[in-house]
């Protein structure tokens, strides 16, 4: 395995990408870049297989457009990591703040605590490409705006993710999101989002995922695979068809 | 045989080939234009009006109608409307009737103003998936918050005055009973307590078969003080006095003996058959101080449980008068522009005079602020608000919500044939006649308004996410939100707006 | 703590900026003046605007003393602007009516002066406050006044990306008004709302931008209406309708209320902003989230920022990093 050391402390986020290509350009297994702090766009259309590990604070946009590599970072993350990402995975052992996940197209992203405003908004699904986001901690409202496609699984504690969060899965018309816990109450549900409890077939399809989740971030899986879950669905794939006349 | 006949206003003219001799032109029209004999129909095309009745009605869309169909010889200044005016008041020596509002090609700024939307600098916001706030209250709002100091919190000290709370910034403004059907205001009754908003009674008493509704219904006390009794204004959710009309300025009111039916006759209070005439002034009102102990006099009534409207028409010192109505207790200033609607007023008032809404209550809304008490009372803009952008617009120039009057009309069928005065409206609207005022069926015509106000504040939404506002208060007074396209530089300093591209 | 780590801090952020606008507020830059009001005045000429300044000044009170701001010009700063610094006592005596006569009276002559006096502009009016802004990048303005020669123990500073006036001094934030002063993250859709809200009772918009108007909305609804600051939040971006009509009869009562008093001042679009005063700070954002702002707490002291990483680099050994929710104030005050 060939692994490439960056200390990326005062380095400009372009040179630092492009040190992260070269080294994949070179074959690097692995690029651990240390002294982060605030640098966007890391790893932004990188393609390949490499792990990217993250130590420090990376500002936004982490993974925009990757296709591809894996980024484990420790530390939190800024707004919107996996912007459109389109492949590949962001495992954050932290926080991230708004719109995480921002028009995700496929991959994963695990976010191990809290993240912002407008988590997974208009993550969309095509053919075999289905993005997914795991939040290990709160969310905070418009969860699943606009979602078109691909699964958001909230695994924090159900006391915390209820309550004062509004506007979850509004104008959602495709994908779904699964709340641990639950019923919420339907105030707190977004225009065109319908609840309903979890199916058995849909408990066995995330089920993989909570053990991916508890695994990553050393976790105890059991408590998580015991819990009730809510799925939140589109009440219909065009909830505002229903809007205009023609002149 | 000075002038002889003046040509016809329309002609009428029926496809044989497409009619089907079904004689539903004959039932429908009330000006009696068709007859049928001997399996055809006689057309009268001097008796039409343009009330689209017949054209509605018809099944095979065989009957066309022209406007104008015989050429005067063409002149700028001397228009047939101005030579046709000369021959009938030759002829008559009486002052000329005529319905709905400003028939004068005044330029509409509303249609000279634009709106503004969101690019990159700050977000437009979907209304359907995220919050927008149309919820309006009119009423007197406190100046500033008195609050008491409790150690850790504080507490509020300042009480508030009633408000009427709307859901939407679009209400019915007053057509009162007698000038319209009771169908047609117990389907605007219908709408308006659909969609979380108000209307207005007129000058015309409260019919019992309303009072259903009267929990969003605005009583008016105007100079004829018609159907007013302590009832009434109890019955209310807001009292309005009316002092004018935007269709009419500095005159009075004159329902025809014809109207007065027995149903009119009780919930106007006076006798059947007698006419109902509305002086130009209330005679307790001939001064500012006198408008304030109406105010208060109506208020003690009622116990200050309710806002008190003031209805003026729009005329050259609005904004000093609406500074006067602010400080004189009541709660809202109705400002009606002099495109406001109506069934008949002399057509020299209708068209000539009073100002336009958009600078009427851009001068109102300055004037109150400058002077520190724009939260005395709401603004209320009515007369010509067409479509929700003239909704937005008013607001954006400071007014609180709108009424609508012929729009509401409109939805109900009106073709705006401007015969309301003759009491023969076919849509059962503007009539007392009950076999017209069966026609239209409050079922449906309910549903046709509450639609259009639904579907204009839905348009609504859409402008204000558009300019990055999710909260009605935001666009109100936002007039940098407005841009004025080939304005002159005069009326922009009245709007204080800028141009287009400034 | 003297400027030196903020101006680090600001600098982390120029991708948040454009060089065209950068400012730097200090409390407790003064300490020797600390009971006057230090009038911050930007001149295009000082022979042609300056005797009108002092003339307005000599008539509402006193100048104990007065200087130009020392600046250092560099490569990417001149000195289009002379930055001069009065400390003012107002005569009290000459507002009898008002229950503040002394703010009364600066705030009178900072809308007199930037309404009738061309080439002079007030920029910062407040007790012990010190502002330092210039068109430029952060840290080109911190060595342009060298901010790490002042200290203070409350530091705010901002860098500007703007589309209105670029290159126009009076456009850097923070924005200051008596001890107000203002940072702004966002674009305020609801301006010509609050403008004409706030020019009803006596203040003028003269800085062409639409933070300025934050600053003076604090002053009135804080200063001279008595709201708490928490409370002036809630007037400036309130919960929903909605979330009122569930509240307990006393608290639906009051955001009710706070709504129908000051709907125009509720501020709409996105922002985050932070408000100092003599004794604290405030953050908050609009209503729906639409800008970040993330807080940090090391032992005493609470830090408000765009970023976490610009707060890491002012004090890496954070005890808590967290983002408060939408409209929710977040509330730091000066320790005894």
């Amino acid at each position: 395995m060939t692994r490439v050391t960056i200390d990326a402390a005062g380095m400009h986020y372009t040179p630092l990408n492009r040190r992260i290509r070269e080294a994949i350009g070179a074959g690097a297994d692995e690029i651990i870049i240390t002294g982060v702090m605030g640098q966007r766009f890391i790893a932004d259309g990188v393609r390949g297989r490499a792990t990217i590990i993250i130590h420090g604070i990376p500002g936004g946009d982490l993974g925009m457009f990757m296709s591809g590599p894996t980024c484990i970072v420790y530390g939190n993350c800024d707004h919107a990591p996996g912007n459109t990402m389109d492949g590949g995975m962001i495992i954050i052992h932290g926080s991230a703040g708004d719109a995480v996940a921002h028009s995700m197209r496929g991959g994963k992203v695990f976010v191990r605590d809290t993240i912002g405003y407008r988590g997974g908004i208009h993550m969309k699904q095509y053919q075999d490409k289905c993005p997914v986001l795991v939040i290990g901690g709160e969310f905070r409202s418009y969860l699943g705006e606009y979602m078109a496609g691909g699964l958001i699984l909230a695994l924090g504690d159900p006391g915390k993710n209820s309550g004062k969060e509004r506007g979850i899965g509004s104008g959602i018309h495709g994908g779904r999101i699964v709340i641990r816990g639950g019923p919420l109450d339907d105030r707190c549900l977004g225009v065109g989002a319908a609840q309903r409890p979890l199916s058995g077939e849909g408990y066995r399809e995330i089920q993989p995922l909570i053990k991916e989740f508890a695994d990553v971030f050393s976790l105890d899986p059991d408590p998580l695979l015991r819990d009730r879950y809510t799925e939140i669905v589109p009440s219909s794939s065009r909830p505002f068809a229903n809007k205009y006349t023609w002149e | 045989m000075t002038i002889g006949s003046v040509p016809v206003r329309f002609r009428i003219v029926v496809d044989d080939s497409r009619c089907m001799l079904c004689g539903r032109c004959v039932e429908n029209c009330p000006y009696d234009v068709f007859k049928k004999e001997n399996d055809t129909i006689h057309v009268n095309s001097r008796k039409c009006v343009a009330c689209h009745r017949c054209i509605a009605m018809c099944p095979r869309d065989a009957i066309s109608i022209r406007e104008r169909p015989v050429d005067y010889r063409s002149h700028p200044v001397w228009t047939e409307e101005a030579r046709e005016s000369i021959y009938n008041q030759a002829r008559t020596g009486k002052i000329i009737l005529a319905g709905m509002g400003n028939a004068k090609p005044y330029p509409i700024i509303f249609d000279s103003l634009v709106l503004d939307a969101c690019q990159v600098t700050n977000p437009s916001i979907d209304p359907l998936r995220e919050p927008m706030e149309l919820r309006t209250y009119i009423g007197k709002k406190p100046g500033r918050l008195e609050f008491r100091d409790d150690g850790d919190c504080q507490t509020l000290v300042t009480n508030l005055a009633p408000n009427l709370e709307l859901a939407t910034p679009i209400m019915v403004g007053h057509m009162s009973y007698g000038a319209i059907s009771l169908n047609a205001q117990k389907s605007i009754a219908m709408a308006v307590r659909e969609s979380g908003t108000f209307m207005g009674t007129g000058e015309g008493g409260l019919h019992p078969s309303l009072y259903p509704y009267q929990d969003h219904m605005i009583v008016q006390v105007a100079s004829g003080r018609f159907g007013v009794d302590i009832n009434y204004l109890e019955r209310g959710a807001a009292i309005e006095i009316k002092i004018g009309q935007g269709a009419k300025p500095g005159i009075g009111g004159h329902l025809p003996g014809e109207k007065v039916c027995e149903d009119v006759s009780s919930t106007r209070m006076i006798p059947l058959g007698s006419d109902a005439i509305s002086p130009a002034p209330h005679h307790d009102i001939y001064s500012i101080e006198d408008l304030k102990q109406l105010v208060r006099s109506l208020k003690e009534a009622t116990e200050w449980k309710k806002p008190v409207f003031v209805k003026i028409a729009a005329v050259h010192n609005s904004a000093a008068i609406a500074a006067g109505i602010a400080r004189s207790s009541a709660d809202a200033v109705v400002i009606d522009g002099f495109r406001g609607g109506t069934g008949a007023a002399p057509r020299v008032f209708r068209d000539h005079v009073g100002i336009p809404i958009e600078a009427a209550v851009a001068s109102v809304d300055a004037k109150l602020r400058s002077q520190g008490i724009r939260n005395e009372v709401s603004i209320i803009a009515s007369g010509g608000i067409r479509e929700s952008a003239d909704v937005a617009k008013v607001i954006a120039l400071g007014a609180d919500a709108v009424y609508i009057g012929t729009a509401a009309l409109v939805a109900m069928g009106c073709r705006v044939c401007g015969t309301c005065y003759r009491g023969l409206c076919p849509w059962g609207i503007a009539t007392q006649r009950p076999d017209l005022v069966a026609r239209l069926d409050p079922a449906v015509a309910s549903r046709n308004v509450a639609n259009l106000i639904h579907a204009w504040t839905l348009e609504l939404s859409e402008l204000m996410g558009a300019a990055g506002i999710n909260s009605i208060e935001s666009l109100r007074g936002n007039r940098d939100r407005l841009r004025g396209y080939l304005l002159d530089e005069s009326i922009m300093r009245v709007l204080d707006i800028k141009p287009v591209g400034a | 703590m003297d400027g030196t780590k903020i101006r680090s801090a600001l600098s982390m952020m120029d991708e948040r900026g454009s060089g065209e606008g950068a400012g730097y507020a200090v409390y407790g830059a003064f300490p020797e003046f600390a009971d006057y009001y230090a009038i911050h005045v930007f001149f295009d000429a000082v022979h042609e605007s300056k005797a009108a300044v002092d003339r307005e000044l000599g008539n509402w009170g006193t100048v104990v003393h007065e200087e130009e701001i020392p600046t250092y010009e560099n490569r990417n700063i001149r000195k289009v602007h002379t930055p001069w610094r009065y400390f003012f006592k107002p005569d009290p005596s000459l507002m009898p009516r008002s229950e503040t006569p002394e703010d009364d009276i600066v705030m009178h002559l900072v809308m007199k002066i930037n309404t009738t006096i061309p080439g002079a502009l007030v920029y910062a009016s407040g007790k012990n406050v010190g502002i330092f802004k210039a068109a430029g990048w952060p840290e080109d303005v911190a060595d342009f006044y060298r901010i790490q020669d002042y200290s203070g123990y409350i530091w705010l500073a901002h860098n500007r990306y703007p589309t209105n006036t670029p290159g126009w001094w009076g456009g850097a934030h923070p924005f200051n008004l008596l001890g107000w002063s203002v940072v702004h993250n966002g674009e305020i859709t609801s301006y010509g709302t609050n403008r004409r809200f706030i020019e009803s009772y006596g203040y003028r918009c003269t800085m062409y931008t639409d933070t300025e108007v934050v600053a003076y909305l604090f002053d009135l609804l804080v200063r001279r209406h008595g709201l708490r600051p928490e409370m002036a939040v809630k007037a400036l971006a309130p919960p929903f309708w909605d979330d009122i009509d569930r509240m307990d009869a006393k608290e639906r009562t009051l955001y009710k209320a706070v709504r129908l008093a000051y709907g125009s001042a509720m501020m709409n679009g996105p922002f985050a902003i932070v408000v100092a005063q003599r004794d604290g700070i405030v953050g908050f954002t609009d209503r729906i989230k639409l800008r970040p702002l993330v807080c940090g707490i090391a032992g005493s002291r609470l830090y408000i920022s765009s970023e976490e990483a610009a707060i890491r680099t002012m004090e890496p050994g954070l005890d808590e990093v967290f983002m408060p929710r939408a409209g929710e104030p977040v509330v730091g005050r000066l320790g005894k």
